[in-house]
């Protein structure tokens, strides 16, 4: 398309897993914490508290996977 | 006194109405807007940033944007959890974007923060909602 030319995407991000899993926690960690909580102290215990869970789990799995595989 | 307050009321309940269908619909079409028009300022900049970031970088992680015709059922729910980011989507499927070649292993991620932008956004969404109603503060 002609679009697709006048605005082209030069860069193109190859993050690893970690890192991609780190900044996929980070935005839904603020989202859920907005949405799911009444007020400011709560909303960001709530956050943080996702944050946690969304690493702890990927620490959990990946070493798990590491388990298995060997 | 009762009937000098029942028409400010009603004149409440009114637009308390109006806001619970435009808000949802603003913030679907603009991630974060549904909260902005409400003057919950702070909250619907925070859900634009994190919702627009997500989308923009599962673009540049050379993410796919789904179609809704494609027939396969996983595309069918992609393509749900896709259009959900509203404005994004549609400015992305105008201009081509999520149709390329992917060239490394990570893109995958690509695909999935594209479809929990939107995923959020219909949280967000729901959100905007229960402010407009007086569900929540």
């Amino acid at each position: 398309m002609i679009l697709t030319a006048v605005i082209p995407f030069a860069i193109v991000l190859a993050p690893s897993h970690f890192t991609a899993a780190l900044v996929f926690a980070f935005f839904a960690s603020i989202v859920f914490g907005i949405t799911q909580r009444n007020n400011l102290r709560e909303q960001v215990r709530y956050g943080l508290y996702c944050f946690a869970m969304f690493v702890g789990g990927v620490m959990v799995a990946g070493w798990a996977m590491w388990l298995l595989r060997r | 006194m009762a009937n000098s307050s029942t028409p400010k009321r009603t004149e409440a309940s009114q637009a308390g109405s109006v806001m619970a269908i435009v808000a949802p619909a603003v913030g679907w079409l603009i991630p974060g807007a549904g909260h902005l028009i409400q003057k919950r300022w702070i909250r619907g900049l925070l859900l634009m940033a994190s919702i627009v970031a997500m989308f923009v970088l599962g673009i540049l992680m050379e993410g796919r944007v789904y179609r809704p015709n494609s027939g396969d059922i996983l595309d069918i729910l992609g393509f749900v959890g896709d259009v959900g980011a509203g404005g994004l989507y549609v400015v992305s499927r105008a201009l081509d974007w999520g149709q390329g070649a992917i060239s490394h292993a990570t893109a995958d991620y690509g695909t999935k923060y594209i479809i929990v932008a939107g995923l959020l956004n219909f949280i967000s969404v729901a959100d905007a909602y229960h402010i407009a109603i007086g569900k929540k503060s």
